[in-house]
């Protein structure tokens, strides 16, 4: 009885690595989040500010894991169909820029958080999940934190960032849209544009 | 040094109050509220330094304390409004943080009701007027206080009303506390500026924008779908 105890807890230990692939949204979720805050915790640099080093760490870990397209199509909204494909290459290039410097500044002002992981509601099938997570920090309300995942060929693929209720798409779009309104598309990718290069002007 | 500062925003407040911008449906009072944000922007040239000042020389547990202490004084506002928006069972966890973190926590100094598992909550009077329906209204910004909607304009008022900081009987104490906590909220909120300062286009309706968001998310206790993601031009992944 015992032995055949030892057996299942054998199996199970070998194979729980297996259930903990990335084949589950929360999961891919779950270990970008650890290492990405793995090596926050020990970087002094990038706790005192350095956007740049904190862009480099994005860049590695995050990046690879969003779907920039999709982001861009939801903040610009109903024009993006307007848009010819080089258009929207090069918009959907300018808005990961702004969007990387946005989410490596609020990295840089990471202090002793942790991030709690809250059930999934998923079922065998679905291609678009709601992953729901939680800034813990003593003393303050928990400030919910969720990803809206997406399954394609190449795997999962984060398309929106909700910060508080706050989505960091599609708060841009009404800006986006009167920029479209006065200066068409163009002037949209000049508009990012300008204000990546004054971002990457700035000190830090 | 304050008073030019002063004078340089309120001019900049009635030159920018003039100019008319784009009709905005969500925001009808454009013009006076870019005034009203032009002189919080000068107004915080002053404030800022000195939560700077503050964030440098106090240390760290200080200010975690003196966070906590403002912060068990709000809860018990945040019960009232949960039993007001009808959620008893929130409402008698906050009045368990609240005995927890005054007794065993030192007159609310240490949150050990956080350390043990019970949960902070945040809610104002606007946030209850919503919960029984009450409409936005139109969005204000206001010298001082920020963004509001009308509703949470009336909120602000009812909760300022309520506040026990301000009923202090010690005009001396009263002010030193409303000024404390004035500043350590400000100072909380400096790892924000650089991210809005890079991530916005123009601050104001990122603002705006972020806080409408906000308020629809927290009146539906965070069960709200985002703006634009109902959107029938953008359903779904399928549209770019």
């Amino acid at each position: 009885m015992k032995s055949l105890f030892s057996l299942l807890l054998g199996v199970f230990v070998l194979c729980a690595p297996a259930f903990a692939q990335e084949d589950s949204p929360d999961a891919l979720i779950k270990k970008v989040t650890d290492d990405v805050l793995t090596i926050v915790r020990q970087d002094k640099d990038i706790q005192s500010g350095n956007t740049k080093k904190a862009i480099a760490l994005v860049e590695a870990k995050v990046l690879p894991h969003f779907n920039f397209l999709h982001m861009t199509a939801l903040a610009v909204g109903r024009d993006w169909r307007e848009a010819t494909p080089e258009q929207k290459k090069q918009l959907s290039e300018e808005f990961k820029t702004l969007l990387v410097r946005t989410y490596s500044n609020a990295l840089t002002g990471y202090k002793d958080q942790t991030i709690r992981y809250k059930p999934t509601k998923m079922q065998n099938g679905d291609t678009d999940v709601l992953v729901r997570t939680e800034i813990v920090q003593s003393g303050s309300k928990p400030i919910a934190l969720d990803y809206s995942v997406e399954k394609l060929p190449d795997g999962w693929k984060v398309y929106d960032v909700v910060v508080a209720g706050v989505s960091l798409v599609s708060n841009y779009r009404d800006t986006f849209a009167q920029e479209i309104r006065a200066n068409k598309i163009d002037g949209l990718i000049k508009m990012l544009a300008a204000k990546n290069k004054q971002n990457e002007a700035s000190k830090s | 040094m304050a008073k030019r500062v002063f004078s340089v925003a309120f001019a900049a407040a009635v030159l920018s109050g003039c100019a008319t911008t784009a009709n905005n449906p969500k925001d009808p009072f454009e013009g006076f509220n870019r005034a009203m944000f032009s002189v919080n922007e000068g107004i915080d040239v002053v404030i800022k330094p000195v939560a700077q000042g503050y964030d440098a020389v106090m240390p760290s547990p200080i200010k975690t304390g003196i966070g906590n202490f403002f912060g068990n004084v709000y809860d018990v506002w945040t019960m009232l409004n949960n039993f007001l928006q009808g959620k008893p069972s929130e409402g008698f966890s906050d009045f368990g943080r609240i005995a927890l973190n005054t007794t065993f926590g030192i007159a609310g100094l240490f949150d050990v009701a956080s350390a043990v598992g019970i949960e902070k909550h945040a809610e104002d009077f606007g946030q209850t007027l919503g919960k029984w329906g009450v409409g936005d209204g139109p969005y204000f910004y206001w010298p001082i206080i920020g963004p509001r909607t009308t509703r949470d304009t009336f909120g602000w008022a009812v909760d300022t009303s309520a506040d026990l900081v301000w009923h202090v009987d010690d005009v001396a104490v009263r002010n030193t506390l409303v000024g404390v906590r004035y500043i350590d909220l400000r100072a909380s909120l400096l790892p924000t500026d650089k991210v809005v300062e890079q991530a916005a286009f123009d601050k104001y309706n990122y603002i705006r924008d972020a806080y409408l968001q906000n308020r629809r998310s927290e009146i539906n206790d965070g069960k709200a779908i985002p703006e634009g993601r109902d959107d029938a031009d953008c359903k779904q992944s399928r549209c770019y």
